[in-house]
């Protein structure tokens, strides 16, 4: 990657999460492990990889981002809102009453959220059926979506995964966010999914195992998943819950915290 | 009189029909397609069918996803595992995100016979019911099934369709003026209103032969849609009868009474009495057999026809 791409990219991301740190803290309480650690990516995503048009949310060729584990809302809505998908106004409303950005993504609010979801595991399959549909119209979309480890314990994302797998569909990329870390502990310790390479491998994927926190890699793995016809593709994210919000990754757990306003003022230093 | 066609091979080959100049139709499928006899479309359609494997909620998620690309997906299983098994991803994927999908639940209640209770729903209008804005539709027979495709498929959201698999009785012909969430009067009369749906249908109609033959004239409504249902309807016959019996191969929890006993209580009560299932499970046996069982049979309306009037 070109320097000063990786430079933008890397600016870009620690500003999306200084606006997310901000948007949950203004709020008071929020999702902000999840949300931290798949900025990268997303980062990656928006501003170098997907095609999207902030001017024309639905358009029909665009590549579609579905954000499965939906509780990272507030990581889609700072990038959506930093490309201009909907009003500069609404970014202060999350979770306020009558808001277009609540907590979980929601289709019907936020321009440019793709599906809603919330209930986990459920993404990956709207994911498949829009790759199928893709397909089907010689529609050149590549069908992107987030999951997260604890929602891998749902018995749907491998009814989904095990369908892509066996009908190949490379127009799909799943991106695991790999943070190890669920509301209730350490993955490991609840219900292991470990290990996932060798799970969706054996699922048929082709599979990339990086550093999901890394930009660099995350926009290696998306190029190569897409030179790579004949298999559904799967990019296991390793990812650091809270990665970049300090407090967030200095916690025992960061899956959800309260974020009084003097922290989210220091640690993004925005005083306004 | 049991009708020629069965609802199966008229829903199958109507929605070949329609796909033919409808290319926004797909169906899905969940290893059931030899029950459902979708493997016309598939012969026609191979790029639009899709049969997913016995992953009930997977399918209910492609087909949202499909919805989302300007498809209308037509997904089939039997009726417990096109609801029950996966109400959440209904609820959420389909329902709360605005799609638009078109759920085939096949062998309502005791149409299940053999399958048993694993098998049976009397429960998955009132599962469906619950859901908001979902469009829950039993088609009385074939001629109704094809007549209701279009609109089905022209209504900007998801509609369950209970339906019987075979041969159902023969109720309508082709002059039958069909829309959805409009009931049809089936025959006029002053004593009760029997309100029936499904294979009740004709049993209804038999109950209101019998009590002819002792005097007593009975109105019969057809109420196909039970979400929305036509309120209308069920007004004008509780005030003109002054008496209602409602009738349903499914639980009355949820189901067709509670819809009616809704609209009746709220709006013009009289007496009601509900024929369909008590808080039961469902078993294995043959429809006639079960129907006894459950209290569904020509003679259970019969009783309960007599017994409102005289709540009068």
């Amino acid at each position: 990657m070109e320097s000063s791409k990786l430079e933008f990219l890397t600016a870009k991301a620690r500003q999306l999460r200084d606006d997310a740190i901000e948007m949950i803290g203004r709020f008071g309480v929020g999702h902000i492990g999840g949300v931290m650690s798949v900025m990268d990516a997303l980062t990656v995503l928006y501003y170098d990889k997907a095609k999207v048009d902030p001017k024309n949310p639905k358009w029909n060729e665009r590549d579609r981002v579905i954000m499965s584990k939906g509780h990272a809302g507030p990581a889609m809505y700072v990038v959506l809102g930093d490309l201009g998908f909907y009003p500069r106004e609404w970014e202060k409303t999350l979770n306020l009453n009558g808001t277009n950005l609540p907590s979980h993504c929601d289709m019907q609010k936020t321009p440019g959220i793709d599906m809603t979801a919330g209930s986990l595991g459920q993404g990956l399959s709207v994911a498949v059926g829009m790759a199928e549909a893709a397909r089907l119209d010689h529609n050149p979309a590549t069908i992107y979506c987030i999951i997260g480890d604890g929602e891998s314990q749902e018995g749907q994302i491998w009814e989904a995964s095990m369908y892509a797998g066996s009908h190949h569909l490379d127009n799909l990329i799943v991106m695991l966010d790999y943070n190890k870390m669920q509301l209730d502990g350490k993955v490991a310790d609840i219900c292991d999914i470990a290990p996932p390479a060798e799970k969706w491998k054996s699922f048929g994927f082709d599979v990339q195992d990086i550093d999901g926190n890394d930009i660099e890699q995350i926009a290696d793995a998306i190029d190569n998943a897409k030179a790579r016809k004949g298999f559904a593709h799967m990019i296991v994210l390793n990812t650091i819950k809270g990665k970049g919000a300090s407090f967030a990754e200095a916690a025992s757990n960061c899956h959800s915290m309260s974020i009084p306003e003097e922290l989210w003022r220091k640690e993004t230093g925005r005083t306004e | 009189m049991t009708d020629e066609r069965e609802i199966r091979q008229t829903l199958a080959s109507a929605l070949v029909e329609k796909a033919r100049k409808d290319d926004r139709i797909v169906v899905l499928d969940a290893d059931l397609m030899s029950c459902h006899a979708t493997k016309v479309f598939k012969q026609e359609f191979p790029d639009r069918f899709f049969n997913v494997g016995i992953a009930e909620a997977n399918m209910i998620g492609m087909a949202a996803g499909m919805s989302t690309f300007g498809k209308i997906p037509f997904t089939y299983s039997f009726a417990p595992f096109a609801t029950r098994r996966c109400f959440d991803q209904i609820f959420i994927s389909v329902a709360y995100a605005g799609l638009n999908v078109k759920m085939v639940g096949s062998e309502p209640g005791v149409a299940a016979e053999a399958n048993g209770g694993t098998h049976m729903p009397f429960e998955d209008m009132a599962i469906m019911r619950s859901i908001p804005k979902m469009v829950c539709f039993e088609p009385t027979d074939a001629t109704m099934m094809e007549k209701a495709l279009d609109e089905i498929i022209n209504y900007p959201s998801s509609v369950y369709i209970r339906m019987f698999r075979k041969k159902a009785a023969k109720i309508y012909d082709d002059t039958l003026d069909f829309h959805l969430g409009k009931a049809i009067e089936l025959r006029d009369g002053s004593d009760v209103t029997l309100i029936a749906s499904g294979i009740m249908v004709e049993r209804a109609l038999q109950a209101a032969d019998e009590l002819a033959g002792e005097g007593i004239s009975a109105k019969v409504v057809n109420i196909h849609t039970w979400k929305p249902i036509d309120k209308e309807a069920i007004v004008a016959a509780a005030k003109k009868t002054g008496a209602i019996v409602t009738c349903e191969n499914h639980n009355i929890f949820g189901g067709l009474g509670s819809a009616v006993a809704e609209v009746v209580v709220e709006k013009c009560p009289v007496p009601l009495k509900m024929v369909g299932v008590k808080d039961e499970f469902g078993q294995v046996g043959k429809n006639a057999y079960l129907s006894e069982v459950y209290g569904l049979t020509t003679a259970d309306i019969v009783k309960a026809a007599k017994e409102a009037i005289s709540r009068k």
